[in-house]
């Protein structure tokens, strides 16, 4: 991994205007990874887009952790469910006609 | 363009309070937001109608506009003339979700409250741009071969290589080819979902393929060659005597390319119908009691 795919998580909270000790909880709870370098802590940029649905899920729409983390356990769930589905639908393309 | 009651649409009455509003907003905010509801275009546009009631009736001014002139919207315009001259517009400071865009807004709501009624999208700052989702509709044969096409997205031409064997349904990401990211945030990413036609006699599944073939009752009984057409160009088969109706056999390499592994290609399934023949003479007739008889 390249220092470019890592962004600073104190550069990430400010932008966010959330806490560190936000962050802290989501690694704690085994939500998001994050890389000491340093003494500094990162995040891997791959992990943003996760990481904003799940501040969304907990400042906006007002969800705590724990509900968070069964959402985003489900929200992988149904997005394997929906791959499933659309192979099984392809493969229903060889009986029809 | 047809009046909205975004009272109706939160669930509360016209003597709701702030608080009432915001608690109703919340909680069907919670059950139709698109993050919790992946891939599902209804709750998508729920979540939609929700948003635009909350920016109304969230916002005292927005309010107060929507209920004195609701279903005379159509004179919306003639009191923004009026207020014109009193005071500009101020924010609330409340967040909202991401992935909205003024698009988002119906025109009903463009009508009567225009760029100044939009107080809070993207109230939050972000630093990652948006990531944009496109679907892109191809032909079969568009994806046997790998190509480059330039896509519209956003008002910006990007062009992209559609690697061959891609798969209906199958989603690729495109790395920062979403939206800007805030202050030297990263840029989104672009999901691009295919939907595939197939108006191939061939049937597909992933990178092999199959085809029905009819061959005639004597080349059936007694062998012989058959021409067929692959993706590839014709073949020749040949039939062995005594084929039975159902048979299947395989052209190994005469199937789909298999996706991002160059040069691989999956097999082509030929399944043989045997027709019968019709409308025989008394001669042909007199031939086939003949040979049942042997």
């Amino acid at each position: 991994m390249t220092k470019g795919h890592l962004i600073p998580v104190l550069e990430f909270c400010k932008r966010h205007e959330i806490e560190f000790s936000f962050i802290n909880s989501l690694h704690e709870f085994g939500l998001i990874e994050i890389i000491t370098i340093r003494k500094t802590a990162f995040l891997n940029s791959d992990e943003l887009p996760r990481l904003e649905q799940i501040i969304v899920f907990n400042k906006e729409l007002e969800i705590n952790l724990e509900g968070v983390e069964v959402i985003m356990r489900l929200l992988e769930r149904v997005h394997q469910i929906q791959n499933e589905m659309n192979m099984l639908k392809n493969k229903l393309g060889l009986y029809e006609n | 363009m047809e009046f909205i009651d975004y009272y109706k649409i939160l669930g509360v009455s016209k003597t709701a309070s702030d608080s009432d509003i915001k608690k109703s907003y919340r909680k069907l905010a919670r059950k139709y937001h698109p993050d919790l509801n992946p891939n599902d275009k209804e709750a998508e546009r729920k979540f939609k109608e929700i948003n635009e009631a909350n920016e109304v009736l969230s916002n005292p001014e927005n309010r107060k506009k929507y209920d004195q002139y609701g279903k005379d919207w159509k004179h919306a315009e003639e009191f923004e003339k009026a207020k014109q001259s009193q005071h500009q517009y101020k924010n609330t400071g409340q967040q909202h979700y991401r992935n909205y865009s003024e698009s988002d807004f119906s025109d009903f709501f463009e009508s009567m409250f225009g760029g100044s009624g939009r107080s809070t999208a993207y109230g939050r700052t972000r630093y990652r741009g948006e990531d944009y989702n496109a679907e892109l509709h191809l032909n079969l044969m568009d994806v046997y071969k790998a190509h480059k096409r330039t896509l519209t997205i956003n008002k910006k031409n990007i062009r992209i290589t559609i690697p061959a064997g891609v798969e209906n349904g199958q989603t690729i990401k495109i790395k920062n080819h979403g939206g800007s990211g805030t202050q030297g945030g990263p840029n989104g990413d672009l999901y691009i979902t295919f939907v595939i036609e197939n108006k191939t006699p061939f049937r597909r599944n992933k990178s092999d393929l199959y085809l029905h073939v009819d061959i005639d009752l004597y080349t059936a009984v007694l062998g012989g060659e058959i021409m067929i057409e692959t993706l590839d160009g014709k073949v020749k088969i040949n039939v062995k005597p005594e084929t039975q109706n159902g048979t299947k056999i395989k052209l190994k390499g005469k199937g789909f390319p298999v996706y991002k592994k160059e040069g691989q290609f999956g097999d082509l399934f030929v399944t043989y119908t045997i027709k019968i023949p019709k409308n025989l003479s008394e001669q042909q007739k007199e031939l086939f009691r003949t040979l049942s008889k042997l």
